[in-house]
């Protein structure tokens, strides 16, 4: 809970140089994506989840997180792809946005990478556009791909769904 | 004590220890200017406050030593340790005084006299005489005697004698060494005689001490009064750190109350007995930090005697404001939330309530209106009444309002209570106030305060009598940090409804007393000779039944809510305990969902969701039994035979079967003295609001008592009204009229089933025939043939004539569909809906039936059908007009027989 006055990430494109940055790699289906580490608060197990009526379909309910009430988002719904059966062991990671908790449900949850920009491109044109819509871009790993998720996007919903 | 007082305490000391330190820097430093006017500042300060608060003697020693520091300042004196000392020994005095005020709240009796003319004398520039030779001793030696033990004997002395109680004084001294402390050292450099230093000391700790024991009966000791007990006692906090704090402690309260739970569970564990003390330490820190949140009301009420002042002189009125329980405590934050609300109510009070002093004088009153103030606790709510003596509300002006405004019809009007009445002027755009005054009568008002109230998970009620006053009672939660809550489930989700406006628990199961009876598939209670309209959480929140989770047979639970007047049952599975918690503002991504105040954690570590009862009321449309329209809209195309009715069942004519009528229709219920009851012609008659108001019995062959009281069924149409006799008012419920049996007796429209039994609904028209005579006639045998199952769509603005021609013409075997104007019909006609003939009124609101007609006309779907004109008055260029935008008949409005003839030719044709 340290990080609260970092700021978040921001949709712009990241510049082409050498420099490092760290993320929470998770996985959903075959894909793999990443989250800014700073981001992250959390990594939880599977958890009771309070379901909460007449949500967006996206808000999965809340958890309570050491006292906090943390709103958990399916982000398979999110992605436009079904959620995993009820019984499915799936993992969490909790980021902050805009002083909220929410927790991200995700199929599983890998290592913190370090990636260089220089293995960093925007999306290609032809990738789904649910998937543009919440990614910034994709960092050339060795053996895979990987998804930068703009937090922001991801959470923007409500808005998405309005318009 | 006087919060003043304190505040003066407080501050003043601090002055004190600040000038103390100051003065010394000022001996070592006797140029600086800066230092002494702030000095000077200080002082000044000290003694404007004490002339403010009426305490004269702290206030001249004040202003001798102010004195002495504006000569010093001015340049004619000049800083000397003599006079240094001099000043700080009237501080000394001051604090001396200071400390006695603390515990008394008085100023002491006693007099500075010498130290004011040492004082004078040095500021007058009288060479600074030596403190010991101007000392006159009796003053000072009498004071010390009061500090002697018991038995020393007191010699008289003469100046340069060493005197015994000196001695006595230092042997003392040496043995509680706090005493040198307690007087700051005047210094005793300018000291003409060797004795003088020593002497020079006394009266100082003698006079403070003098103070301290006589107030305080505090051993010489104790502490020397340089520290003010309160000073030490307050200290000034940031809200934030306070808020902080609180939320701490809920977060603390609420993980307690989860180790308690599994406490519960686990018997004989060792944790038990820690875990009790732990609980109680809990509460009581959470008591100690709510306590710091509170503040007496008062503090949001010091602004009002300046309000109604202002506002008396301003009407030209005379208000008392009475304020009592001021020192009522409540939380900051429902505090500064009420303080608007509040002040708007007493200027309303004001403004509308109290009348002038010669309408007063007039009807008896006292000259002064006197509007009330009083705030009490009543199990863990704030109550706050606000009342006055005025005019009170005038429900005939407030039902011409609301009926003006268009809140309601006037048939619903009369129908409602004084209290719904009352009602409306929590509506929006409500003001009673015949002229906008800069006060009031803007109308935004009341709604707005009932909406401040209500967020903050209050209530507002309101009792007034026309001329006697109105009365508003406010109740708020102490605190809104923690509130008590019962815990639900529905469909096994739990849900936390706000303990607040839970007004009562009911069990209701097929067997039990309580039934959940079904009207058109919604679910009401019978409660108390009431229905109350019940609400689904499953249907409302869209629940999922769990598999395997049967409801059907098992016991319900209703929890009856109330939010502002409207009443109304959330149903649920199970109900739980109550819980103490703590209300969290819901997520950003989720604030858009009505019915839902806030989340929270429970005692096991879940979280739960806060349902609004403000949300659900608003969510179930706040359907009250007398809206009409509500009831029409629910008519579909398929007739009134879906569409729910409330009727009011009797008995009457000596005959045990229930009878019904059409609730509204009947204007008034009354109960008339059957000894003022006239007879004109054998027709019996009675006044009835300044008019004569025909009596007719439910069965012709009864006679009417001469004696004794009698329930009448007032019907009233324009000004003529009718009182049908009948023997007991049974009930009113909201059901459907389904007229099944055609009657053989004209009184009666024929049978429905009404409450599951059967029952008679009577034709209004049919007794209203007999009181006036003309009004109507029998329906002819041979229409029913040709009629039965056609469609039939009455647009007439009147509600009665709608409840009027809808039974008639479905007793005739018309389908009938009945709307208030041309604009719902028209809509229907949108919707598809298809009728085989229209009855049209003529004069209507909005759109008339002329213009109904044309555009009934213009559209294609409409165009064959015909429409038969109904008006209360023909002439024969209305008859040229309709023809030529397209009726196909007209009919005049109180002709049944025509009417349904001409029905029969229209839609047999």
């Amino acid at each position: 809970m340290s990080n609260n006055t970092l700021p978040a990430t921001t949709r712009t494109r990241l510049p082409a140089t050498t420099e490092a940055r760290q993320f929470v790699s998770i996985t959903i289906g075959k894909q793999s994506f990443g989250i800014p580490v700073l981001l992250v608060h959390d990594v939880l197990g599977p958890q009771r989840i309070t379901r909460i009526p007449l949500a967006p379909k996206e808000v999965a309910g809340s958890l309570n997180l050491r006292g906090r009430i943390v709103t958990a988002i399916q982000v398979r719904r999110r992605l436009g792809l079904d959620p995993l059966p009820a019984d499915a062991e799936t993992m969490s990671v909790v980021v902050e946005h805009q002083g909220e908790l929410y927790s991200l449900i995700v199929d599983g949850v890998g290592e913190v990478l370090t990636l260089y920009d220089y293995d960093f491109e925007s999306h290609p044109p032809t990738m789904s556009s649910r998937v543009r819509e919440v990614s910034t871009g994709i960092y050339r790993l060795k053996d895979t791909l990987l998804v930068v998720l703009d937090v922001p996007s991801l959470l923007d919903f409500v808005r998405v769904e309005a318009a | 004590m006087d919060e003043l007082l304190s505040e003066f305490l407080t501050e003043t000391a601090e002055s004190l220890s600040e000038l103390d330190v100051e003065l010394v820097r000022l001996e070592q430093n006797p140029n600086d200017q800066a230092l002494l006017s702030n000095i000077f500042r200080l002082v000044h300060t000290i003694k404007g406050t004490c002339g403010f608060l009426g305490l004269p003697r702290l206030e001249s020693v004040a202003h001798a030593s102010e004195n002495v520091l504006g000569k010093i300042r001015d340049g004619e004196l000049v800083v000397t340790p003599t006079a240094i000392s001099l000043v700080l020994e009237s501080l000394d005095c001051i604090k001396g005084l200071l400390a006695a005020l603390e515990a008394t709240e008085a100023e002491p009796e006693g007099d500075d006299g010498d130290l004011i003319a040492r004082l004078n004398a040095l500021a007058e520039g009288a060479e600074v005489p030596a403190p010991a030779a101007a000392e006159p001793e009796p003053e000072a030696e009498p004071e010390l005697d009061d500090t002697l033990p018991p038995g020393a004997e007191v010699i008289g002395t003469r100046p340069g004698e060493v005197p015994l109680d000196e001695l006595e004084r230092v042997f003392r001294e040496t043995e509680v060494d706090s005493f040198e402390t307690s007087s700051p050292e005047p210094e005793p450099e300018p000291a003409p005689a060797a004795q003088a230093p020593a002497k020079a000391q006394p009266p100082v700790p003698a006079q403070s001490k003098a103070v301290a024991v006589s107030s305080e009966g505090s051993p010489p000791t104790e502490e020397g009064p340089r520290e003010s007990a309160v000073a030490a006692q307050t200290i000034r906090v940031n809200v934030d750190l306070l808020e902080n704090l609180m939320t701490m402690v809920s977060e603390l309260v609420l993980t307690r109350n989860q180790l308690l739970q599994i406490a519960r569970r686990e018997k004989d564990s060792e944790f038990t007995v820690p875990l009790q003390r732990l609980s109680q330490v809990t509460s009581e820190l959470q008591e100690g930090v709510m306590k710091t949140r509170m503040q007496p009301i008062g503090n949001a009420w010091s602004k009002l005697p300046r309000i109604v002042r202002d506002l008396a002189h301003e009407l030209g009125k005379k208000i008392d404001l009475v304020m009592l329980g001021a020192d009522t405590e409540l939380d900051r934050q429902v505090l500064e939330l009420i303080k608007d609300p509040l002040t708007h109510m007493v200027r309303n009070s004001a403004d509308h309530g109290i009348e002038t002093p010669d309408a007063r004088t007039a009807i008896g009153k006292p000259e002064n209106g006197r509007i009330t103030l009083n705030a009490y606790h009543e199990g863990g709510h704030i109550l706050i009444e606000i009342s006055d003596d005025g005019r009170g509300l005038d429900p005939a002006k407030l039902k011409a309002k609301a009926i003006a405004n268009g809140l309601v019809s006037e048939l619903e009007a009369e129908a409602m209570t004084e209290q719904q009445i009352q009602q409306f002027i929590f509506r929006a755009g409500f003001s009673t106030a015949a002229v906008v005054t800069s006060v009031s009568g803007r109308g935004v008002g009341m709604d707005v305060v009932r909406t401040n109230i209500e967020k903050i998970g209050g209530t507002i009620e309101l009792q007034s009598k026309l001329g006697r006053g109105s009365k508003f009672i406010i109740k708020i939660p102490l605190t809104l940090a923690i509130v008590s809550a019962l815990i639900v489930e529905a469909c096994g989700e739990r849900f936390a409804i706000p303990q607040l406006s839970v007004i009562e628990l009911v069990r209701a199961s097929a067997d039990s007393e309580h039934r959940i009876e079904e009207v058109q598939g919604t679910p009401v209670l019978r409660l108390r000779n009431r229905l109350l309209p019940l609400v689904s959480l499953e249907r409302l929140l869209n629940l999922d039944r769990p598999d395997g989770d049967e409801r059907s047979g098992k016991e319900t639970f209703i929890v009856v809510a109330q939010v502002g007047t409207y009443t109304f049952g959330i149903l649920v599975d199970r109900v739980f305990d109550t819980e103490e918690i703590v209300v969290k503002p819901v997520a950003p991504i989720l604030r858009h969902i009505a019915m839902f105040s806030g989340n929270t954690i429970l005692g096991d570590g879940s979280v739960i969701m806060i349902l609004d009862p403000n949300g659900i009321a608003q969510a179930t449309g706040e359907i009250t039994v007398t809206d009409a329209t509500a009831v029409e809209e629910g008519a579909d195309h398929r007739g009134i035979g879906v569409a729910t009715v409330s009727l009011l069942l009797f008995r009457g004519g000596g005959d045990p079967t229930p009878k019904a009528v059409p609730l509204s229709l009947v204007a008034r219920l009354e109960e008339i003295d059957l000894a003022t009851v006239e007879y004109s012609e054998g027709h019996p008659l009675v006044q009835y609001r300044g008019q004569l108001m025909p009596l007719i019995p439910m069965d012709e062959r009864t006679k009417l008592e001469r004696e004794g009281r009698q329930p009448v069924l007032v019907f009233t149409d324009n000004n003529r009204s009718m009182g049908l006799v009948v023997d007991e008012i049974v009930d009113i419920v909201e059901d459907r009229i389904n007229v099944e049996v055609r009657p053989d007796s004209p009184s009666l429209m024929g049978s429905a089933v009404i409450a599951g039994k059967a029952t008679e609904v009577i034709d209004a028209g049919y007794y209203l025939t007999k009181a006036f005579g003309d009004w109507f006639d029998h329906s002819s045998e041979e229409t029913l043939a040709v009629t039965r199952g056609r469609r039939l769509l009455v647009v007439d603005d009147s509600a009665f004539f709608r409840n009027l021609l809808t039974p008639l013409l479905s007793v005739a075997g018309y389908e009938v569909t009945a709307v208030e104007g041309g604009e719902q019909a028209l809509a229907l006609c949108e919707r598809g809906d298809s009728f085989d003939a229209i009855i049209s009124d003529i004069e209507m609101p909005g759109m008339n039936g002329f213009q109904l007609a044309e555009a009934v006309r213009a559209d294609s779907r409409w165009a064959e059908v015909p429409i038969v004109a109904l008006s209360s008055h023909t002439t024969s260029e209305d008859l040229e007009r309709g023809r030529q935008v397209g009726f196909t008949d007209y009919v005049a409005k109180l002709d049944r027989e025509a009417l349904l003839e001409t029905l029969a030719q229209t839609v047999g044709a």
